[in-house]
Protein backbone atom coordinates (compact mmCIF):
# COMPACT_ATOMS: atom_id res chain seq x y z
CA UNK A 1 0.00 0.00 0.00
CA UNK A 2 2.52 2.60 1.20
CA UNK A 3 4.50 1.77 -2.14
CA UNK A 4 3.28 3.60 -5.39
CA UNK A 5 4.56 0.85 -7.53
CA UNK A 6 3.36 -2.44 -5.82
CA UNK A 7 -0.68 -2.48 -6.99
CA UNK A 8 -1.12 -4.72 -9.07
CA UNK A 9 -4.91 -5.51 -9.93
CA UNK A 10 -6.07 -2.46 -8.01
CA UNK A 11 -9.26 -0.45 -9.74
CA UNK A 12 -8.61 2.40 -7.99
CA UNK A 13 -4.75 3.00 -9.25
CA UNK A 14 -3.99 4.68 -12.32
CA UNK A 15 -3.34 2.08 -15.25
CA UNK A 16 -0.12 3.94 -16.54
CA UNK A 17 1.59 6.28 -14.07
CA UNK A 18 5.15 8.00 -15.64
CA UNK A 19 6.77 10.20 -13.34
CA UNK A 20 9.60 12.82 -14.66
CA UNK A 21 10.11 10.51 -18.16
CA UNK A 22 13.09 12.26 -19.76
CA UNK A 23 14.29 11.37 -23.56
CA UNK A 24 16.89 12.59 -25.59
CA UNK A 25 17.84 12.08 -29.04
CA UNK A 26 21.81 12.40 -29.95
CA UNK A 27 21.56 15.27 -27.05
CA UNK A 28 18.18 16.59 -28.05
CA UNK A 29 15.98 16.69 -25.20
CA UNK A 30 12.57 15.40 -26.61
CA UNK A 31 11.00 14.92 -23.18
CA UNK A 32 11.89 16.86 -20.11
CA UNK A 33 10.31 15.19 -17.41
CA UNK A 34 6.56 14.38 -17.81
CA UNK A 35 4.70 13.39 -15.26
CA UNK A 36 1.12 11.54 -15.95
CA UNK A 37 -1.11 9.12 -14.75
CA UNK A 38 -4.46 7.58 -17.22
CA UNK A 39 -6.86 6.19 -14.91
CA UNK A 40 -8.62 2.25 -15.97
CA UNK A 41 -11.27 3.08 -18.67
CA UNK A 42 -9.83 6.50 -19.03
CA UNK A 43 -9.33 8.32 -23.01
CA UNK A 44 -6.88 10.44 -22.49
CA UNK A 45 -5.79 12.53 -26.22
CA UNK A 46 -2.18 14.08 -26.20
CA UNK A 47 -2.50 17.40 -28.00
CA UNK A 48 0.63 19.36 -29.13
CA UNK A 49 2.89 20.82 -32.17
CA UNK A 50 4.50 18.28 -34.20
CA UNK A 51 8.43 17.99 -32.57
CA UNK A 52 6.52 18.32 -28.75
CA UNK A 53 7.19 15.13 -27.83
CA UNK A 54 3.47 13.07 -27.64
CA UNK A 55 4.42 10.78 -30.16
CA UNK A 56 8.02 9.98 -28.15
CA UNK A 57 6.56 9.86 -24.91
CA UNK A 58 3.37 6.79 -26.26
CA UNK A 59 6.21 4.96 -28.02
CA UNK A 60 8.05 5.14 -24.54
CA UNK A 61 5.08 3.83 -23.16
CA UNK A 62 5.68 0.19 -24.87
CA UNK A 63 9.48 0.63 -25.05
CA UNK A 64 10.12 1.35 -28.79
CA UNK A 65 11.91 4.35 -27.39
CA UNK A 66 14.14 3.48 -23.99
CA UNK A 67 13.91 6.55 -21.72
CA UNK A 68 16.70 7.99 -20.14
CA UNK A 69 15.09 9.10 -16.51
CA UNK A 70 12.53 8.58 -14.77
CA UNK A 71 9.91 5.86 -14.42
CA UNK A 72 7.09 4.27 -16.19
CA UNK A 73 4.41 1.72 -14.27
CA UNK A 74 2.16 0.12 -16.40
CA UNK A 75 -0.66 -2.07 -14.60
CA UNK A 76 2.13 -2.01 -11.25
CA UNK A 77 4.56 -3.27 -14.19
CA UNK A 78 7.47 -1.21 -14.21
CA UNK A 79 8.44 -0.72 -17.91
CA UNK A 80 12.11 -2.04 -18.71
CA UNK A 81 13.58 -2.70 -15.49
CA UNK A 82 13.36 -4.80 -12.87
CA UNK A 83 13.58 -3.52 -9.37
CA UNK A 84 15.74 -5.01 -7.31
CA UNK A 85 16.19 -3.98 -3.90
CA UNK A 86 16.49 -0.29 -5.14
CA UNK A 87 19.27 -1.06 -8.12
CA UNK A 88 17.65 -1.42 -11.57
CA UNK A 89 18.38 -4.59 -13.57
CA UNK A 90 17.79 -4.30 -17.30
CA UNK A 91 14.71 -6.28 -18.36
CA UNK A 92 15.62 -9.32 -21.15
CA UNK A 93 14.38 -8.77 -24.88
CA UNK A 94 11.83 -11.59 -23.69
CA UNK A 95 10.69 -9.89 -20.77
CA UNK A 96 10.31 -6.72 -22.04
CA UNK A 97 8.09 -8.71 -25.48
CA UNK A 98 5.69 -9.88 -22.46
CA UNK A 99 5.38 -6.72 -20.97
CA UNK A 100 4.24 -4.99 -24.11
CA UNK A 101 1.97 -8.12 -24.96
CA UNK A 102 -0.66 -6.38 -22.60
CA UNK A 103 -0.37 -2.65 -24.63
CA UNK A 104 -1.58 -2.62 -28.15
CA UNK A 105 -0.38 -0.11 -30.30
CA UNK A 106 -1.87 1.36 -33.65
CA UNK A 107 0.51 3.46 -35.70
CA UNK A 108 0.46 6.12 -38.27
CA UNK A 109 1.29 4.13 -41.23
CA UNK A 110 -0.67 0.87 -39.80
CA UNK A 111 2.54 -1.38 -40.66
CA UNK A 112 0.29 -4.45 -41.40
CA UNK A 113 2.00 -7.19 -42.31
CA UNK A 114 2.26 -6.92 -45.89
CA UNK A 115 3.10 -10.75 -46.92
CA UNK A 116 -0.49 -12.09 -44.77
CA UNK A 117 -3.51 -11.67 -45.48
CA UNK A 118 -6.13 -10.18 -42.79
CA UNK A 119 -7.40 -12.58 -41.23
CA UNK A 120 -2.98 -13.89 -40.84
CA UNK A 121 -2.36 -10.73 -39.33
CA UNK A 122 -5.04 -11.35 -36.79
CA UNK A 123 -4.27 -14.23 -35.58
CA UNK A 124 -0.27 -13.72 -35.88
CA UNK A 125 0.23 -12.62 -32.31
CA UNK A 126 -2.35 -14.69 -30.57
CA UNK A 127 -1.31 -17.95 -32.07
CA UNK A 128 2.80 -17.29 -32.16
CA UNK A 129 2.98 -15.48 -29.00
CA UNK A 130 -0.36 -16.10 -26.43
CA UNK A 131 0.02 -19.86 -28.03
CA UNK A 132 -4.07 -19.45 -28.16
CA UNK A 133 -4.71 -22.36 -30.77
CA UNK A 134 -5.61 -21.33 -34.85
CA UNK A 135 -9.18 -22.02 -34.45
CA UNK A 136 -9.75 -20.28 -31.41
CA UNK A 137 -7.98 -17.23 -32.82
CA UNK A 138 -9.62 -17.60 -35.91
CA UNK A 139 -12.68 -17.59 -34.62
CA UNK A 140 -11.60 -14.28 -32.43
CA UNK A 141 -10.02 -12.73 -35.25
CA UNK A 142 -14.42 -13.20 -37.56
CA UNK A 143 -15.72 -11.13 -33.94
CA UNK A 144 -12.85 -8.71 -34.07
CA UNK A 145 -13.33 -7.83 -38.19
CA UNK A 146 -16.93 -7.33 -37.44
CA UNK A 147 -16.39 -5.13 -34.77
CA UNK A 148 -14.58 -2.90 -36.87
CA UNK A 149 -16.36 -2.98 -40.17
CA UNK A 150 -14.56 -5.59 -42.13
CA UNK A 151 -15.99 -9.08 -42.37
CA UNK A 152 -16.14 -9.39 -45.59
CA UNK A 153 -12.13 -8.61 -45.95
CA UNK A 154 -10.70 -11.52 -44.45
CA UNK A 155 -8.65 -13.12 -46.92
CA UNK A 156 -7.66 -9.57 -48.71
CA UNK A 157 -3.61 -8.21 -48.16
CA UNK A 158 -3.03 -4.85 -46.87
CA UNK A 159 -2.33 -3.75 -50.39
CA UNK A 160 -6.00 -4.58 -51.58
CA UNK A 161 -7.32 -2.66 -48.65
CA UNK A 162 -7.49 1.31 -48.50
CA UNK A 163 -5.95 3.54 -45.53
CA UNK A 164 -9.01 3.42 -43.50
CA UNK A 165 -9.72 -0.05 -43.89
CA UNK A 166 -5.67 -1.11 -43.44
CA UNK A 167 -5.88 0.82 -39.95
CA UNK A 168 -9.16 -0.52 -39.08
CA UNK A 169 -7.30 -4.35 -39.33
CA UNK A 170 -4.57 -2.75 -37.85
CA UNK A 171 -6.64 -1.87 -34.73
CA UNK A 172 -8.64 -5.21 -35.23
CA UNK A 173 -4.86 -6.84 -34.96
CA UNK A 174 -3.76 -5.20 -31.57
CA UNK A 175 -7.10 -6.24 -29.86
CA UNK A 176 -6.37 -9.70 -30.95
CA UNK A 177 -4.06 -9.93 -28.13
CA UNK A 178 -6.74 -8.42 -25.56
CA UNK A 179 -4.71 -5.12 -24.59
CA UNK A 180 -5.31 -3.35 -21.16
CA UNK A 181 -4.20 -0.23 -22.86
CA UNK A 182 -4.29 0.90 -26.69
CA UNK A 183 -2.08 3.62 -27.82
CA UNK A 184 -2.88 5.64 -31.26
CA UNK A 185 -0.30 7.15 -32.47
CA UNK A 186 -1.77 9.77 -34.79
CA UNK A 187 -4.09 6.61 -36.24
CA UNK A 188 -5.67 9.31 -39.03
CA UNK A 189 -3.03 11.22 -40.24
CA UNK A 190 -1.68 8.96 -43.24
CA UNK A 191 -5.53 8.69 -44.38
CA UNK A 192 -7.31 10.97 -47.05
CA UNK A 193 -9.81 12.81 -45.41
CA UNK A 194 -13.22 11.22 -46.31
CA UNK A 195 -11.14 8.04 -44.56
CA UNK A 196 -10.83 9.18 -41.45
CA UNK A 197 -14.52 9.12 -39.95
CA UNK A 198 -14.84 5.30 -40.35
CA UNK A 199 -11.42 4.76 -38.09
CA UNK A 200 -12.55 7.58 -35.44
CA UNK A 201 -15.86 5.66 -35.24
CA UNK A 202 -14.51 2.49 -34.26
CA UNK A 203 -12.14 3.91 -31.68
CA UNK A 204 -15.19 6.23 -30.17
CA UNK A 205 -16.66 2.23 -29.99
CA UNK A 206 -13.60 1.24 -28.33
CA UNK A 207 -13.85 4.16 -25.84
CA UNK A 208 -17.54 3.76 -25.26
CA UNK A 209 -16.88 -0.35 -24.63
CA UNK A 210 -14.39 1.33 -21.55
CA UNK A 211 -11.17 0.90 -23.02
CA UNK A 212 -8.35 2.94 -21.43
CA UNK A 213 -6.72 4.81 -24.56
CA UNK A 214 -3.92 7.29 -24.74
CA UNK A 215 -4.28 8.93 -28.38
CA UNK A 216 -2.16 11.21 -30.41
CA UNK A 217 -4.34 12.60 -33.06
CA UNK A 218 -4.99 16.47 -34.21
CA UNK A 219 -8.58 15.31 -34.84
CA UNK A 220 -9.91 18.16 -32.05
CA UNK A 221 -13.85 16.91 -32.90
CA UNK A 222 -12.90 13.33 -31.58
CA UNK A 223 -10.34 14.59 -28.95
CA UNK A 224 -13.83 17.28 -27.77
CA UNK A 225 -16.19 14.85 -27.85
CA UNK A 226 -14.51 11.41 -26.97
CA UNK A 227 -11.54 11.95 -24.63
CA UNK A 228 -12.04 11.78 -20.59
CA UNK A 229 -8.79 14.27 -20.54
CA UNK A 230 -6.97 16.39 -22.72
CA UNK A 231 -3.48 16.28 -22.43
CA UNK A 232 -1.58 19.36 -24.36
CA UNK A 233 2.47 18.81 -24.88
CA UNK A 234 5.10 21.67 -26.20
CA UNK A 235 8.49 21.74 -26.07
CA UNK A 236 8.66 18.37 -24.00
CA UNK A 237 6.40 19.69 -20.80
CA UNK A 238 2.99 19.22 -20.20
CA UNK A 239 1.67 22.90 -20.50
CA UNK A 240 -2.19 22.01 -19.33
CA UNK A 241 -4.29 19.23 -19.12
CA UNK A 242 -8.05 18.63 -18.04
CA UNK A 243 -11.34 18.00 -19.68
CA UNK A 244 -11.33 19.21 -23.44
CA UNK A 245 -14.21 21.56 -22.73
CA UNK A 246 -11.24 23.37 -20.39
CA UNK A 247 -8.18 22.92 -22.42
CA UNK A 248 -10.26 23.20 -25.61
CA UNK A 249 -12.69 25.49 -24.99
CA UNK A 250 -10.96 27.74 -22.65
CA UNK A 251 -7.49 27.53 -22.40
CA UNK A 252 -5.33 28.95 -19.98
CA UNK A 253 -1.82 29.19 -21.89
CA UNK A 254 -0.77 31.07 -24.46
CA UNK A 255 0.95 28.35 -25.99
CA UNK A 256 -1.96 26.21 -26.09
CA UNK A 257 -4.02 29.07 -27.45
CA UNK A 258 -2.18 29.54 -30.09
CA UNK A 259 -1.76 25.57 -30.81
CA UNK A 260 -5.96 25.82 -31.09
CA UNK A 261 -6.39 28.67 -32.68
CA UNK A 262 -4.36 27.30 -35.38
CA UNK A 263 -6.08 23.97 -35.51
CA UNK A 264 -9.31 25.59 -35.90
CA UNK A 265 -7.93 27.63 -39.03
CA UNK A 266 -7.07 24.04 -40.55
CA UNK A 267 -10.26 22.67 -39.33
CA UNK A 268 -12.31 25.25 -41.54
CA UNK A 269 -9.65 24.85 -44.46
CA UNK A 270 -11.20 21.26 -44.47
CA UNK A 271 -14.75 22.13 -43.81
CA UNK A 272 -14.63 24.13 -46.68
CA UNK A 273 -13.48 21.65 -48.83
CA UNK A 274 -16.04 18.63 -47.14
CA UNK A 275 -18.38 17.44 -44.82
CA UNK A 276 -17.13 17.81 -41.21
CA UNK A 277 -16.75 14.13 -39.84
CA UNK A 278 -19.63 12.35 -37.92
CA UNK B 1 -23.50 7.32 -85.68
CA UNK B 2 -21.34 9.42 -88.41
CA UNK B 3 -18.95 11.60 -86.89
CA UNK B 4 -21.12 15.40 -85.76
CA UNK B 5 -18.58 17.57 -87.06
CA UNK B 6 -15.78 17.19 -89.60
CA UNK B 7 -13.30 19.94 -87.70
CA UNK B 8 -13.59 17.17 -84.16
CA UNK B 9 -10.46 15.03 -84.39
CA UNK B 10 -11.49 11.49 -84.76
CA UNK B 11 -9.53 8.48 -84.30
CA UNK B 12 -5.64 8.42 -84.73
CA UNK B 13 -3.80 6.42 -87.48
CA UNK B 14 -0.34 7.60 -87.53
CA UNK B 15 2.47 6.36 -89.80
CA UNK B 16 4.68 4.15 -87.44
CA UNK B 17 8.40 5.32 -86.70
CA UNK B 18 10.97 3.29 -88.38
CA UNK B 19 13.49 1.44 -87.60
CA UNK B 20 16.17 0.85 -90.51
CA UNK B 21 18.87 -0.48 -88.10
CA UNK B 22 16.95 -3.19 -86.65
CA UNK B 23 16.99 -4.42 -90.68
CA UNK B 24 20.44 -4.09 -90.78
CA UNK B 25 21.48 -5.66 -87.36
CA UNK B 26 19.18 -8.56 -88.54
CA UNK B 27 20.68 -9.08 -91.70
CA UNK B 28 24.03 -8.97 -89.73
CA UNK B 29 22.92 -11.64 -87.17
CA UNK B 30 21.40 -13.74 -89.84
CA UNK B 31 24.90 -13.73 -91.53
CA UNK B 32 26.67 -14.51 -88.95
CA UNK B 33 24.15 -17.64 -87.82
CA UNK B 34 24.37 -19.00 -90.88
CA UNK B 35 28.07 -19.09 -90.83
CA UNK B 36 27.84 -21.05 -87.71
CA UNK B 37 24.91 -23.88 -88.99
CA UNK B 38 27.29 -24.06 -92.19
CA UNK B 39 30.11 -24.60 -89.99
CA UNK B 40 28.21 -27.18 -87.47
CA UNK B 41 27.25 -29.15 -90.66
CA UNK B 42 30.33 -29.19 -92.58
CA UNK B 43 33.13 -29.22 -89.89
CA UNK B 44 32.95 -33.06 -88.44
CA UNK B 45 35.21 -32.30 -85.84
CA UNK B 46 31.90 -31.42 -84.20
CA UNK B 47 30.26 -34.35 -84.36
CA UNK B 48 26.76 -33.80 -82.90
CA UNK B 49 25.49 -37.44 -82.59
CA UNK B 50 28.26 -38.46 -80.58
CA UNK B 51 27.78 -35.44 -78.19
CA UNK B 52 24.55 -36.94 -77.52
CA UNK B 53 25.63 -40.28 -77.23
CA UNK B 54 28.00 -39.20 -74.73
CA UNK B 55 24.64 -37.62 -73.28
CA UNK B 56 23.10 -40.30 -72.41
CA UNK B 57 26.24 -42.33 -71.18
CA UNK B 58 25.70 -43.69 -67.64
CA UNK B 59 29.07 -42.06 -66.20
CA UNK B 60 27.92 -39.19 -67.41
CA UNK B 61 24.38 -38.96 -66.13
CA UNK B 62 25.78 -40.36 -62.91
CA UNK B 63 27.81 -37.04 -62.61
CA UNK B 64 25.32 -34.95 -63.59
CA UNK B 65 22.74 -36.29 -60.82
CA UNK B 66 25.72 -37.54 -57.88
CA UNK B 67 27.97 -34.54 -58.80
CA UNK B 68 26.70 -31.57 -60.34
CA UNK B 69 22.90 -31.54 -59.01
CA UNK B 70 23.82 -32.89 -55.37
CA UNK B 71 27.40 -30.86 -55.20
CA UNK B 72 24.63 -27.66 -55.89
CA UNK B 73 21.56 -28.46 -54.00
CA UNK B 74 23.80 -29.44 -50.96
CA UNK B 75 25.99 -26.52 -51.39
CA UNK B 76 23.29 -23.94 -51.43
CA UNK B 77 21.29 -25.27 -48.80
CA UNK B 78 24.80 -24.76 -46.55
CA UNK B 79 25.27 -21.62 -48.34
CA UNK B 80 22.08 -19.74 -47.41
CA UNK B 81 21.41 -21.42 -44.24
CA UNK B 82 24.69 -20.41 -43.17
CA UNK B 83 24.80 -17.07 -45.10
CA UNK B 84 21.08 -16.04 -43.40
CA UNK B 85 22.52 -16.57 -40.05
CA UNK B 86 25.70 -14.73 -40.65
CA UNK B 87 23.16 -12.10 -41.88
CA UNK B 88 21.30 -11.92 -38.55
CA UNK B 89 24.60 -12.18 -36.66
CA UNK B 90 25.80 -9.04 -38.93
CA UNK B 91 22.93 -7.26 -37.89
CA UNK B 92 23.11 -8.07 -34.45
CA UNK B 93 23.75 -5.76 -31.07
CA UNK B 94 25.91 -8.21 -30.30
CA UNK B 95 29.46 -6.50 -31.31
CA UNK B 96 31.09 -10.70 -30.93
CA UNK B 97 28.58 -12.07 -32.97
CA UNK B 98 29.18 -8.55 -35.50
CA UNK B 99 32.79 -9.10 -35.37
CA UNK B 100 32.84 -12.75 -36.52
CA UNK B 101 30.21 -12.54 -39.11
CA UNK B 102 32.32 -9.81 -40.96
CA UNK B 103 35.32 -11.89 -40.42
CA UNK B 104 34.13 -14.60 -41.95
CA UNK B 105 32.53 -12.56 -45.02
CA UNK B 106 36.24 -11.26 -45.71
CA UNK B 107 37.89 -14.07 -45.11
CA UNK B 108 35.71 -16.44 -47.57
CA UNK B 109 35.37 -13.71 -49.85
CA UNK B 110 38.63 -13.69 -50.54
CA UNK B 111 39.33 -17.42 -51.10
CA UNK B 112 39.21 -18.14 -55.01
CA UNK B 113 36.53 -21.71 -54.74
CA UNK B 114 39.13 -23.62 -57.08
CA UNK B 115 42.08 -22.73 -54.16
CA UNK B 116 39.54 -23.56 -51.19
CA UNK B 117 38.36 -26.84 -52.87
CA UNK B 118 42.77 -28.18 -53.19
CA UNK B 119 43.03 -26.85 -49.64
CA UNK B 120 39.93 -28.74 -48.40
CA UNK B 121 40.72 -31.51 -50.05
CA UNK B 122 44.28 -31.81 -49.96
CA UNK B 123 45.53 -29.83 -47.66
CA UNK B 124 43.61 -30.34 -44.14
CA UNK B 125 43.96 -34.43 -44.88
CA UNK B 126 48.06 -33.46 -44.98
CA UNK B 127 47.74 -31.46 -41.87
CA UNK B 128 45.02 -33.04 -39.88
CA UNK B 129 44.79 -36.95 -40.61
CA UNK B 130 42.70 -37.76 -37.96
CA UNK B 131 40.31 -35.56 -36.38
CA UNK B 132 39.59 -36.05 -32.48
CA UNK B 133 36.27 -35.45 -31.53
CA UNK B 134 36.38 -34.62 -27.91
CA UNK B 135 37.16 -31.41 -24.78
CA UNK B 136 39.56 -29.24 -26.23
CA UNK B 137 43.03 -29.60 -25.28
CA UNK B 138 41.89 -33.52 -24.39
CA UNK B 139 44.86 -34.94 -25.65
CA UNK B 140 47.27 -32.25 -23.50
CA UNK B 141 45.20 -32.88 -20.38
CA UNK B 142 44.76 -36.33 -20.86
CA UNK B 143 48.47 -36.72 -20.75
CA UNK B 144 48.79 -34.86 -18.24
CA UNK B 145 46.62 -36.63 -16.00
CA UNK B 146 48.15 -39.70 -17.94
CA UNK B 147 44.70 -40.98 -19.00
CA UNK B 148 45.27 -43.28 -22.13
CA UNK B 149 43.76 -41.96 -25.26
CA UNK B 150 43.44 -38.07 -23.79
CA UNK B 151 39.62 -37.27 -23.60
CA UNK B 152 39.12 -37.92 -27.26
CA UNK B 153 34.73 -39.07 -27.84
CA UNK B 154 35.63 -40.35 -31.13
CA UNK B 155 38.17 -39.87 -33.95
CA UNK B 156 37.25 -39.13 -37.59
CA UNK B 157 39.73 -40.30 -40.12
CA UNK B 158 39.75 -37.46 -42.69
CA UNK B 159 41.36 -39.14 -45.42
CA UNK B 160 38.71 -41.63 -45.58
CA UNK B 161 36.19 -38.19 -47.17
CA UNK B 162 38.85 -35.94 -48.48
CA UNK B 163 38.05 -36.79 -51.77
CA UNK B 164 33.86 -36.99 -51.65
CA UNK B 165 31.37 -35.43 -52.51
CA UNK B 166 30.94 -33.84 -49.15
CA UNK B 167 34.15 -32.06 -48.94
CA UNK B 168 33.22 -30.65 -52.18
CA UNK B 169 30.08 -29.39 -50.39
CA UNK B 170 31.50 -28.37 -47.81
CA UNK B 171 34.13 -26.26 -49.57
CA UNK B 172 31.84 -24.47 -52.02
CA UNK B 173 29.08 -24.23 -49.34
CA UNK B 174 31.03 -22.34 -46.94
CA UNK B 175 31.94 -19.87 -50.17
CA UNK B 176 28.65 -19.44 -51.21
CA UNK B 177 27.57 -18.35 -47.34
CA UNK B 178 29.69 -15.54 -47.68
CA UNK B 179 28.17 -13.99 -50.85
CA UNK B 180 24.64 -14.58 -49.80
CA UNK B 181 25.31 -13.29 -46.05
CA UNK B 182 25.63 -9.80 -48.20
CA UNK B 183 22.58 -11.14 -50.18
CA UNK B 184 20.50 -11.71 -46.89
CA UNK B 185 21.12 -8.76 -45.10
CA UNK B 186 20.40 -6.38 -47.99
CA UNK B 187 17.07 -7.84 -48.10
CA UNK B 188 16.71 -7.77 -43.93
CA UNK B 189 17.42 -4.11 -44.26
CA UNK B 190 15.47 -4.08 -47.10
CA UNK B 191 12.26 -4.07 -45.11
CA UNK B 192 10.22 -0.95 -43.63
CA UNK B 193 11.39 -0.52 -39.96
CA UNK B 194 7.99 -0.39 -39.13
CA UNK B 195 7.57 -3.86 -39.06
CA UNK B 196 9.71 -4.49 -36.68
CA UNK B 197 8.19 -2.12 -34.79
CA UNK B 198 4.23 -3.69 -35.19
CA UNK B 199 5.76 -6.95 -34.34
CA UNK B 200 7.35 -5.88 -31.19
CA UNK B 201 4.44 -4.00 -29.83
CA UNK B 202 1.77 -7.10 -30.44
CA UNK B 203 4.53 -8.88 -27.95
CA UNK B 204 6.36 -10.35 -30.23
CA UNK B 205 10.40 -11.76 -29.00
CA UNK B 206 13.11 -10.61 -30.88
CA UNK B 207 13.97 -14.52 -33.17
CA UNK B 208 10.57 -14.85 -33.67
CA UNK B 209 9.89 -11.26 -35.22
CA UNK B 210 12.56 -11.76 -37.09
CA UNK B 211 11.63 -15.38 -38.42
CA UNK B 212 7.95 -14.58 -39.00
CA UNK B 213 7.80 -10.81 -40.00
CA UNK B 214 10.95 -9.79 -41.30
CA UNK B 215 13.05 -12.67 -43.43
CA UNK B 216 9.77 -13.66 -45.20
CA UNK B 217 9.55 -9.88 -46.42
CA UNK B 218 13.02 -9.80 -46.88
CA UNK B 219 12.59 -13.04 -49.49
CA UNK B 220 11.14 -10.83 -51.83
CA UNK B 221 14.72 -8.43 -51.77
CA UNK B 222 16.70 -11.76 -51.60
CA UNK B 223 15.02 -14.85 -54.02
CA UNK B 224 16.65 -12.90 -57.37
CA UNK B 225 20.08 -13.09 -56.68
CA UNK B 226 19.81 -16.50 -54.82
CA UNK B 227 18.62 -17.53 -58.27
CA UNK B 228 21.62 -16.37 -59.68
CA UNK B 229 23.47 -17.67 -57.42
CA UNK B 230 22.27 -21.00 -57.68
CA UNK B 231 22.55 -21.14 -61.50
CA UNK B 232 26.76 -20.07 -61.05
CA UNK B 233 26.63 -22.90 -58.23
CA UNK B 234 25.51 -25.08 -61.36
CA UNK B 235 28.62 -24.05 -62.87
CA UNK B 236 31.02 -24.26 -59.80
CA UNK B 237 30.26 -27.90 -59.31
CA UNK B 238 32.74 -28.00 -62.52
CA UNK B 239 35.44 -27.55 -60.32
CA UNK B 240 34.94 -30.19 -57.78
CA UNK B 241 37.69 -31.78 -60.09
CA UNK B 242 40.10 -29.85 -57.45
CA UNK B 243 39.11 -31.54 -54.43
CA UNK B 244 39.30 -34.15 -56.27
CA UNK B 245 35.86 -35.25 -56.68
CA UNK B 246 35.39 -36.89 -60.70
CA UNK B 247 32.16 -38.32 -60.12
CA UNK B 248 30.77 -35.00 -61.66
CA UNK B 249 29.25 -33.65 -65.51
CA UNK B 250 32.00 -31.64 -67.06
CA UNK B 251 35.26 -34.43 -65.78
CA UNK B 252 33.11 -37.41 -67.24
CA UNK B 253 31.89 -36.02 -70.11
CA UNK B 254 35.45 -34.43 -70.74
CA UNK B 255 37.00 -38.06 -70.09
CA UNK B 256 34.94 -39.78 -72.59
CA UNK B 257 35.54 -37.18 -75.44
CA UNK B 258 39.48 -37.63 -74.42
CA UNK B 259 39.31 -41.36 -74.53
CA UNK B 260 38.05 -41.67 -77.88
CA UNK B 261 40.36 -38.62 -78.95
CA UNK B 262 36.69 -36.73 -79.71
CA UNK B 263 37.33 -33.51 -77.67
CA UNK B 264 34.56 -31.47 -79.00
CA UNK B 265 31.58 -34.02 -78.21
CA UNK B 266 32.76 -34.14 -74.68
CA UNK B 267 32.64 -30.33 -74.25
CA UNK B 268 29.58 -29.90 -76.03
CA UNK B 269 27.72 -32.35 -74.12
CA UNK B 270 28.62 -30.85 -71.01
CA UNK B 271 27.85 -27.68 -72.65
CA UNK B 272 24.10 -29.04 -72.99
CA UNK B 273 23.47 -30.52 -70.05
CA UNK B 274 24.48 -27.33 -68.01
CA UNK B 275 21.92 -25.33 -70.64
CA UNK B 276 19.41 -27.77 -69.53
CA UNK B 277 19.70 -27.71 -65.84
CA UNK B 278 19.95 -23.84 -65.72
CA UNK B 279 17.05 -23.20 -67.97
CA UNK B 280 14.70 -25.47 -65.61
CA UNK B 281 16.31 -22.95 -62.80
CA UNK B 282 15.33 -19.97 -64.47
CA UNK B 283 11.83 -21.18 -64.42
CA UNK B 284 11.85 -22.42 -60.82
CA UNK B 285 12.94 -19.15 -60.15
CA UNK B 286 10.32 -17.05 -61.45
CA UNK B 287 7.93 -18.99 -59.68
CA UNK B 288 9.32 -18.64 -56.35
CA UNK B 289 9.90 -14.72 -56.93
CA UNK B 290 5.99 -14.93 -57.61
CA UNK B 291 5.49 -16.52 -54.40
CA UNK B 292 7.31 -14.61 -51.93
CA UNK B 293 5.96 -11.20 -54.03
CA UNK B 294 2.87 -12.18 -52.47
CA UNK B 295 0.86 -9.26 -50.77
CA UNK B 296 2.85 -6.86 -53.44
CA UNK B 297 0.79 -5.46 -56.56
CA UNK B 298 0.06 -8.92 -58.34
CA UNK B 299 -2.25 -10.50 -56.66
CA UNK B 300 -2.00 -14.60 -56.94
CA UNK B 301 -4.93 -16.36 -58.61
CA UNK B 302 -5.49 -18.53 -55.50
CA UNK B 303 -6.41 -15.41 -53.04
CA UNK B 304 -8.30 -14.01 -56.26
CA UNK B 305 -10.44 -17.26 -56.55
CA UNK B 306 -11.00 -16.92 -52.57
CA UNK B 307 -11.87 -13.50 -53.12
CA UNK B 308 -14.64 -13.75 -55.53
CA UNK B 309 -15.84 -16.81 -53.29
CA UNK B 310 -16.65 -14.58 -50.49
CA UNK B 311 -17.58 -11.95 -52.56
CA UNK B 312 -20.17 -14.52 -53.84
CA UNK B 313 -21.32 -15.58 -50.40
CA UNK B 314 -22.36 -12.47 -49.56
Amino acid sequence: MADSTDRTGSDAAPLVHAVNVTKAFHGNEVLKGIDMDVARGEVVVLLGPSGSGKTTFLRCINQLETIDGGRIWVDGDLMGYEDRGGVLHHLTDKQIAGQRREIGMCFQRFNLFPHKTVLENIIEAPTQVKGVSKAEAKARAVELLEQVGLSDKPAAYPSQLSGGQQQRVAIARALAMDPKLMLFDEPTSALDPELVGEVLKVMRDLAEGGMTMIVVTHEMGFAREVADRVVFMDAGVVVEQGPPSEVIGNPQHARTRAFLSRMRQEEAAHAAAQDPIA
Amino acid sequence: MTSTTQDRPGRIEARPVRHPWRWVAMAVIAVLAAMMVSSFLTNDKWNFPFAFEIMQQSPVIEGLWKGTIFGTVGAMILGIGLGVVLAVMRLSTNPVLRGVAFVYTWFFRAIPRYVLLVLLGTGIGFLYPVFDIGVPFGQQIGNALGIEGGLTFFALDYNSISSTIWVGILGLGLSEAAYMAEIARAGIMSVDKGQTEAAQALGMPPGKTMRRVVLPQAMRVIVPPTGNETIAMVKDTSLLAAVPVIVELFYQSYQFGQRSFQIMPGIVAATIWYLIVCSILMVGQSRLERYYGRGFGAVPKKTQHKLTKIGADH
